[in-house]
């Protein structure tokens, strides 16, 4: 199974996450869908999907928070008949990152997702560079770098 | 509830015992629990869980039966479980001077309690 990043510092957490965790594929990403770094994912196009899924159960979740007076959510789980689905946000240097992990029910649990979760937002944080402000992705950009973050992220 | 605390109730009256826990088994996430302080339930919630599953599988392949009860002695004290029927395990964090036997029979107890 392949680990990439496009954002270099989310490399080791991502590692020491799926190893420790057993996750089955990992997405980061902003809250905007921006792919970050992902473990696991074979095809671009479903690393387009999940990104795009994930951010707007992200956006719409938050609102729906927002409407209630409540602060956003901080973790959202779903549990398959054989796969587990958890999705939560990582406070960094650089901004939210949110984070997808699906898991083999008969591998790992979200007991152990929660659990290294948190090691993974702790050192996600700690690895985040302090300096420089996150780069937005102007429309006209939005495709040129989206292609260069998949050429990045499957290594083509 | 107050079933569930009379369960752990049982298994932390016995001395040497620093906590006890009921864990989901396919979960790993903790259902209640009686823990000393400095002990992480969710961490020995998540790892109990995992090794349940783990342990299930490798009794299953080896052909002999289901888990009734472990022991995982360590060199600063020792972890005991009993898987109850309905999926719950029943955890026991003890130092390592503790009287297993005892433990055991009150984890079986409280197994019994739990269903």
């Amino acid at each position: 199974m392949t680990t990439r990043a496009v954002e270099t510092w989310t490399l080791d957490p991502l590692k020491q996450f799926v190893g420790e965790a057993a996750a089955r594929l990992v997405l980061l990403m902003t809250p905007a869908g921006q792919v970050l770094a992902q473990h696991g994912f074979a095809r671009a196009l479903d690393v387009m999907s999940a990104a795009a899924l994930s951010s707007a159960i992200v956006a719409s979740t938050t609102e729906i928070a927002r409407q209630l007076g409540e602060p956003p959510f901080a973790a959202l789980t779903h549990q398959g008949e054989r796969h587990g689905i958890f999705l939560a946000n990582a406070p960094t240097h650089q901004g939210m990152v949110v984070v997808l992990v699906v898991y083999d029910l008969d591998v790992s649990s979200i007991g152990l997702v929660q659990l290294f979760f948190e090691q993974l937002r702790t050192e996600l944080h700690a690895a985040s560079p302090k300096t420089g402000v996150p780069k937005q992705v102007l429309a006209a950009d939005f495709e040129r770098q989206l292609s260069d973050s998949l050429d990045t992220l499957f290594g083509r | 509830m107050s079933g569930y605390v009379r369960a752990l109730d049982l298994v932390t009256r016995v001395r040497g015992v620093r906590g006890a826990m009921l864990v989901s088994a396919t979960d790993g996430l903790v259902v209640a629990e009686q823990l000393m302080e400095g002990i992480k339930g969710p961490a020995v919630a998540a790892l109990a869980g995992s090794l349940a599953n783990r342990l299930s599988r490798a009794m299953a392949a080896g052909g002999i039966g289901a888990a009734l009860f472990w022991h995982l002695q360590c060199t600063e004290g020792a972890l005991l479980v009993v898987p109850a029927p309905s999926g719950v395990l029943i955890v026991a964090v003890a130092e390592t001077e503790v009287n297993v036997g005892l433990v055991r029979l009150e984890l079986l107890r409280a197994a019994e309690l739990v269903g």
